[in-house]
């Protein structure tokens, strides 16, 4: 009877440490392809930013440096291949200079109305309002899935499976600076004519 | 408000997934009972009939009425989705040719990286009131569709708040229990024109004077009952899975967009518009973001609207919304605009 008893609790035992271990592999497997989402995302950003300043060059001869700071910036970050855990860093340091840089000439387009009026700039306007848009929410997914992770491994009972799981602490996606923070609110002003 | 949704999505997703089994279950048992049980009463009423008189003992019609049940509940398991975007007339979204229909693509890929879920296929419904829904049977399948009014009425905030809600919906699969229940609803309806129509008086009716005794009167009176309540239990059953859906896939469109009050300000102008969504027709009600037929009832709450509506109060639903925004905006410290 009593050998009964303990083998129902080793199998109640192994049963919870499958589990435990299982979902901690699972979320870790999310939080790197969370991570992969925001590298498509950025390369499509890199992608759309030749497009962009082609297309309003010739309609402002007067911003030369502010489509120079862009130009630079997105040249900046395409070269950043790092790997490991100094990765995060760097990326997101190349990225938020470029993000600065392209609300800057948000801000520029804005001011000239008569950029504004030719058709391609509004498009063109919609194009990088949705690609700011899904870099920020594909990193909100990132840090989202990181924490639950993060947590998981950190609670008891969870982190007596942890270091089975050869789970790690994964950095979470920081904004650099406050004008940073405040790119969303420049970009979401491009409200559709009602 | 962040971790509580995303914690229990895998409990939502197998309680829904069991609900969707449960209800195809409770479909095919249902009509086994009235094929079955008509058999029986059959069989009990020709049980005196002279020797050379037809005697009922093989149950035909309850093998028949189950197989037909069994099919019908796997055609519209499989073919739900399809059936609800025909039912409104929906039109997909393939080549934008608008800068609204750019915002909409746009958007959707948006809430769909948000979410982390596959983009669903887009759908435009030509209809000047605004109204949003999906359908799907798990996010690989998924469908999102907007009515053109909703496009024209809002902008683009507000417009992502309510496509992450619908991606809500589409990620905890209540679009999976949704669908086939609005496609059972159809085949309980069809079922039962089709049926009235068989047992109409003077088609089988071929009374030889011969008594039937109270056992087999009792079980018709209850059979005859379940035939004329199935459409109205289907019904029920669709107003009732649906209202507490919402609140949820609120929530979660408020933790996708970060932005409640973007939802809020959507909802109440999709409130305020007062036309009924026409292209939407009863049986895809439940599916809405909210009540298409532009029903009084959801105004309130109580014993007769909790009964009777699909959708909660629209201004309980604000409500909740805006307190999720004003904490989230007193947290950052920022003012209250």
């Amino acid at each position: 009877m009593g050998s009964l008893i303990l083998l129902a609790l080793l199998v109640v035992a192994a049963g919870w440490l499958i589990g435990a271990y299982n979902g901690l592999v699972s979320l870790k497997n999310q939080t790197l392809n969370a991570f992969k989402q925001i590298d498509v995302q950025l390369k499509r950003r890199h992608d759309l930013i030749p497009n962009l300043v082609n297309s309003v060059k010739g309609a402002m001869d007067f911003e030369k440096s502010t489509l120079e700071a862009v130009i630079q910036a997105r040249n900046q970050a395409v070269k950043v291949n790092a790997a490991g855990p100094e990765a995060i860093k760097q990326i997101s340091q190349a990225e938020n200079a470029l993000s600065s840089a392209l609300s800057r000439l948000m801000v520029v387009v804005e001011q000239y109305p008569q950029l504004k009026a030719t058709g391609n700039i509004s498009q063109l306007q919609e194009e990088l309002t949705s690609t700011e848009n899904r870099i920020a929410f594909a990193r909100q997914l990132y840090n989202d899935t990181a924490t639950l992770y993060n947590t998981k491994q950190q609670q008891f009972p969870t982190n007596l499976v942890a270091g089975v799981a050869k789970a790690q602490t994964a950095d979470l996606w920081e904004l650099e600076d406050q004008a940073e923070r405040a790119v969303p609110q420049v970009d979401l002003s491009t409200k559709p004519k009602a | 408000m962040t971790d509580e949704p995303s914690l229990n999505l895998f409990q939502q997703q197998e309680a829904n997934r069991r609900r969707t089994f449960w209800l195809m279950v409770g479909f095919v048992v249902f009509f086994a009972w009235l094929g079955f049980g008509g058999d029986y009463i059959y069989h009990l009423y020709t049980l005196g009939a002279p020797r050379r008189a037809y005697h009922h003992d093989f149950p035909w019609l309850g093998i028949g009425l189950s197989l037909v049940a069994l099919a019908l509940a796997w055609y519209a398991y499989k073919t739900g989705p399809d059936k609800v975007l025909w039912s409104t007339g929906a039109r997909e979204l393939i080549d934008p040719t608008d800068a609204k229909e750019q915002q909409l693509v746009n958007v959707v890929e948006e809430m769909a990286i948000a979410a982390g879920v596959p983009r669903p296929r887009i759908w435009i419904v030509d209809d000047p009131d605004p109204n949003a829904f999906a359908t799907g049977t798990d996010p690989l399948h998924s469908h999102v569709a907007v009515t053109r009014g909703l496009l024209d009425l809002c902008t683009r905030d507000e417009l992502q708040g309510v496509i992450a809600h619908e991606l809500g919906h589409v990620k905890n699969l209540d679009v999976r229990l949704m669908t086939t229940l609005a496609a059972l609803v159809g085949a309980v309806a069809l079922m039962h024109d089709g049926a009235s129509r068989m047992f109409r008086p003077g088609g089988g009716s071929r009374d030889e004077g011969r008594k039937a005794s109270p056992l087999v009167l009792a079980l018709l009176l209850v059979w005859i009952v379940s035939w004329i309540l199935a459409p109205i239990i289907a019904q029920l059953l669709a107003l009732g899975v649906s209202r507490k859906r919402e609140y949820l896939a609120d929530a979660m469109s408020a933790q996708f967009t970060r932005n409640p009050l973007a939802l809020a300000s959507a909802l109440q102008k999709i409130e305020g518009a007062e036309a009924p969504t026409t292209h939407i027709k009863r049986g895809a009600a439940h599916l809405c973001i909210a009540d298409p037929l532009g029903r009084r009832l959801t105004e309130h709450e109580g014993l007769f609207a909790d009964a009777l509506a699909t959708h909660p109060p629209m201004a309980k639903r604000i409500a909740i919304l805006k307190g999720m925004g004003y904490a989230q905006l007193k947290k950052e410290g920022g003012a209250i605009s």
